[in-house]
């Protein structure tokens, strides 16, 4: 596939590793903040191939992982309801909130199906005029343009039975939160490639002017997430910092206007909590007045529904990367990919479950593992 | 995030006020997606889909700008090591 | 009974009559006689095939038998490239053939649901006599149980298989050596993504048919060939990975595979990028893995390449002496990774 085999060219590959090695002369620790480069770092293996002196950080970057427990349950209290369809992508499915997920909502009847598209749940609602029709809006601000238009076209087509589960969150108020913790050790940034495709990369300048780290927005393809370390490392050898775009074939600097029209037509900036990080501010969406209607948390009473997060969970210091997967006390044990206690276990991106699936029990290599 | 995916435009199916969409063929698998985001982009180009939206358009020379970046900077180590 | 092509037969019982089936069907009376006689009799026809008693009575005679159970619950019913008919058939034929053994008679067992399209049934009953006719096994009983209306999905099969054993090896995880080769009949990921395509909600067009297939005559040519047959598996739900995850635990070797010589087709490769799905965890129906001593493997491929018409058929990896009962896969760039088993199906994923 065009566009996509050339970038996991195996002779590229090794070629980019070796120019990596050859640059690096110091420890240094970059944090990428995308499920998608976490989970194409650890399916490729490009963790395994490094220098030993670069460590790579999974930051809070998968949108399903880090939506509070709150809204989990909220999922669960609509989707359980009658006469009422409850539409979501497809890994929120697995995510536990206080005392169970949406796939239990479904065995026990509920009516909760996958959809590829926001929009599709447009053509559902139309076909079901005595049912709600809900969609879980989750994402990151790759996702925000699909969700407004959702909003925006059930209001144009003036479909009253359709309305939407707030969960958008925004990326760079999360990199700061990260940059001006206590002790931060992230040296370097990976910026996620289809966030910029959607709103650019504008917003990282003034990050790296106040904390004087290198930024490289990057692509996901392994040959992608090279280059984005190549160029993050020659920058702190040179002692740069600089915002920097690897992923050139598919973001702009201003990155896609009509898609950022369509955000702040229905979109507003507002506080959010993040599960295992607290409330970070200005790091959230809601539904601007006019379109205040679709929002379902409203629609159904449910606004101000809080929920406690488990304590024996340590996701957000392993979001920080502060801590590692194998350092927690009930890593493996209470807390697994089949019953996840925190934001990091949950989907296949999040630190530990990849970690759990890749049988990382401590700092040893892969190689160690396999005798 | 996110899962987006490179694939190529073969038909546009519709264009009106609300939103424009077309087929777009993934390794030969085509799927109706929105093509409002991208009035730039036509038939036989590139785009990057994500959630049933192609989200940016895909620029072939700025692809190929990853290889030739890669060719520079063994050139450069190449005369590095020489001069040492 | 005749025995010649029912493809185009209409059913033989009136549409105008009973379009669709009753409970009266699966209710002991005339009307369940009628549906057995003029269905699964008329579509299975044989001289084995026993309606009216509780009980085939069979001649067998082999040393060792092969017996196994399944059942099927397919959604859709009618999915490109096969039916859950064909399916049932296929997948005990398989489950027989990866004991080693050569499958003879099957039973079924059909669960229908309260309304459910009489013509559809005559269709599936069909495909299930062609299907058997490939592999040459018989369907020698069975048994008919109609549900009500929500209570069923469509239609159920449950089958079982017995199977002759006509060699002396033993065809098991057990059996597995470090230095084995393991090898693939063809590509992998057509089953799950056919389905996928015809699930509400996620349609794609495309072209895509299941890989629905017998394996038997394979594996039979393989052992009358004398090709020593450490272990067969095929490669149903969980993929390629759950296969080889379960032999590695069972046999506690270490199973080591190289990405790129699994062989995945352009549109399951699309589909399965749109998705976010990794193909070694998609489902087949037609694929099956082969453990040999490595000197064996050359000679199995060109057996497979060969008469019996698997021209993907690739080596893929092999059995090592690390003795650790895990998989890992050298991925496209070379970096080696575990491969675990996932907990559930694979989702659609959005990041």
């Amino acid at each position: 596939m065009k566009y996509i085999d050339e970038f996991r060219d195996p002779v590229a590959a090794a070629r980019y590793v070796r120019q990596i090695a050859r640059i690096t002369t110091r420890n240094w620790t970059i944090m990428e903040v995308c499920g998608g480069q976490t989970h194409a770092i650890l399916k490729s293996g490009i963790d395994q191939l490094l220098p030993k002196k670069v460590e790579l950080l999974h930051g809070p970057g998968c949108p399903v992982c880090v939506t509070p427990v709150e809204l989990v349950d909220m999922a669960v209290t609509i989707s359980s309801r009658p006469n009422t369809i409850f539409c979501s992508f497809g890994d929120m499915l697995r995510v536990p909130g206080s005392s169970k997920d949406l796939l239990s909502v479904r065995a026990e009847g509920g009516d909760v199906r996958t959809v590829y598209a926001p929009t599709d749940t447009i053509k559902i609602a139309k076909e079901n005029p005595e049912k709600e029709v809900v969609f879980f809006g989750i994402g990151f601000e790759t996702t925000a343009p699909a969700n407004a238009s959702l909003v925006y076209q059930a209001k144009q087509l003036n479909i009253r039975n359709l309305s939407i589960l707030m969960a958008q969150v925004l990326i760079p108020p999360a990199m700061e939160a990260i940059l001006s913790g206590a002790e931060n050790n992230v040296q370097g940034f990976l910026a996620a490639g289809h966030v910029c495709s959607v709103v650019g990369y504008d917003d990282y300048e003034k990050i790296v002017a106040e904390y004087k780290i290198p930024i490289v927005v990057t692509g996901f393809e392994p040959i992608d997430i090279l280059q984005g370390i190549y160029m993050t490392i020659a920058q702190l050898e040179e002692g740069r910092a600089e915002v920097e775009n690897q992923y050139r074939r598919a973001v702009r600097r201003e990155g896609n206007l009509e898609a950022k029209k369509i955000i702040s037509e229905v979109f507003t900036v507002i506080d959010r909590k993040w599960r295992g990080l607290g409330v970070i501010p200005k790091s959230g969406l809601a539904l601007k007045d006019k379109y205040r209607e679709f929002d379902a948390a409203r629609r159904f009473r449910l606004e101000g529904l809080c929920a406690d997060e488990s304590t024996e969970c340590i996701s957000g210091l392993i979001l920080k990367g502060k801590k590692k997967p194998f350092e927690c006390s009930v890593f493996g044990t209470r807390c697994t990919p089949e019953h996840p206690l925190g934001a990091t276990m949950v989907s296949s991106e999040g630190a530990c479950a990849a970690y759990y699936r890749y049988r990382k029990t401590g700092p040893e290599s892969l190689g160690d593992k396999m005798g | 995030m996110c899962l987006a995916v490179p694939g190529k435009i073969v038909s546009i199916e519709s264009d009106d006020a609300l939103m424009r969409l077309g087929k777009v063929s993934f390794g030969g698998v085509l799927k109706e997606i929105n093509l409002t985001l991208v009035p730039e982009a036509g038939i036989g180009n590139y785009v990057l889909v994500h959630a049933g939206f192609a989200i940016s358009s895909v620029n072939e020379e700025e692809a190929n700008q990853t290889f030739e970046y890669l060719r520079q900077i063994e050139e450069l180590g190449n005369s590095e090591d020489k001069e040492s | 009974m005749n025995d010649k092509k029912f493809q185009g037969l209409t059913c033989p019982i009136p549409i105008s009559e009973y379009p669709r089936i009753l409970l009266a069907h699966g209710g002991g009376g005339r009307l369940m006689h009628q549906l057995i006689d003029k269905i699964f009799a008329a579509a299975f026809a044989g001289p084995a095939l026993e309606t009216t008693h509780d009980g085939a009575i069979l001649k067998v005679d082999a040393p060792r038998l092969a017996f196994t159970t399944d059942s099927y619950v397919v959604d859709p019913i009618f999915f490109p490239g096969g039916d859950i008919g064909k399916l049932a058939v296929d997948g005990t034929v398989n489950d027989l053939a990866m004991c080693g053994a050569r499958p003879k008679y099957l039973s079924a067992g059909f669960i229908i649901e309260e309304g459910f399209s009489m013509d559809s049934l005559w269709k599936i009953a069909l495909s299930m006599k062609e299907a058997a006719d490939q592999a040459k096994v018989s369907i020698v009983t069975g048994d008919t149980k109609v549900v009500e209306k929500g209570r069923g999905h469509g239609l159920f099969i449950n089958t079982a298989g017995i199977g002759i054993i006509e060699h002396n090896l033993t065809i098991a995880p057990s059996s597995v050596q470090p230095g084995d080769a393991i090898i693939i009949n063809g590509d992998i990921g057509r089953h799950g993504m056919a389905i996928m395509a015809s699930r509400e909600g996620l349609a794609f067009e495309t072209t895509i048919e299941s890989d629905c297939a017998p394996l038997a005559a394979t594996v039979m040519m393989l052992l009358e060939k004398g090709i020593n047959v450490h272990c067969l598996r095929d490669l149903t739900r969980g993929g390629l990975a759950a296969s080889l995850v379960e032999i590695a635990s069972t046999s506690k070797h270490h199973i080591t595979i190289e990405e790129s010589k699994i062989l995945v087709c352009d549109q399951v490769r699309g589909a399965c990028e749109i998705l976010g799905f990794d193909p070694i965890y998609v489902a087949n129906e037609g694929r099956m893995v082969i453990f040999v001593p490595k000197k064996d493997a050359g000679k199995v491929i060109d057996i497979l390449h060969g008469k019996s018409h698997w021209p993907e058929a690739a080596i893929i990896g092999k059995v090592s002496d690390k003795g650790s009962g895990i998989v890992t896969m050298k991925s496209i760039i070379g970096a080696e990774r575990i491969i675990d088993m996932l907990s559930g199906e694979q989702l659609p994923r959005i990041c």
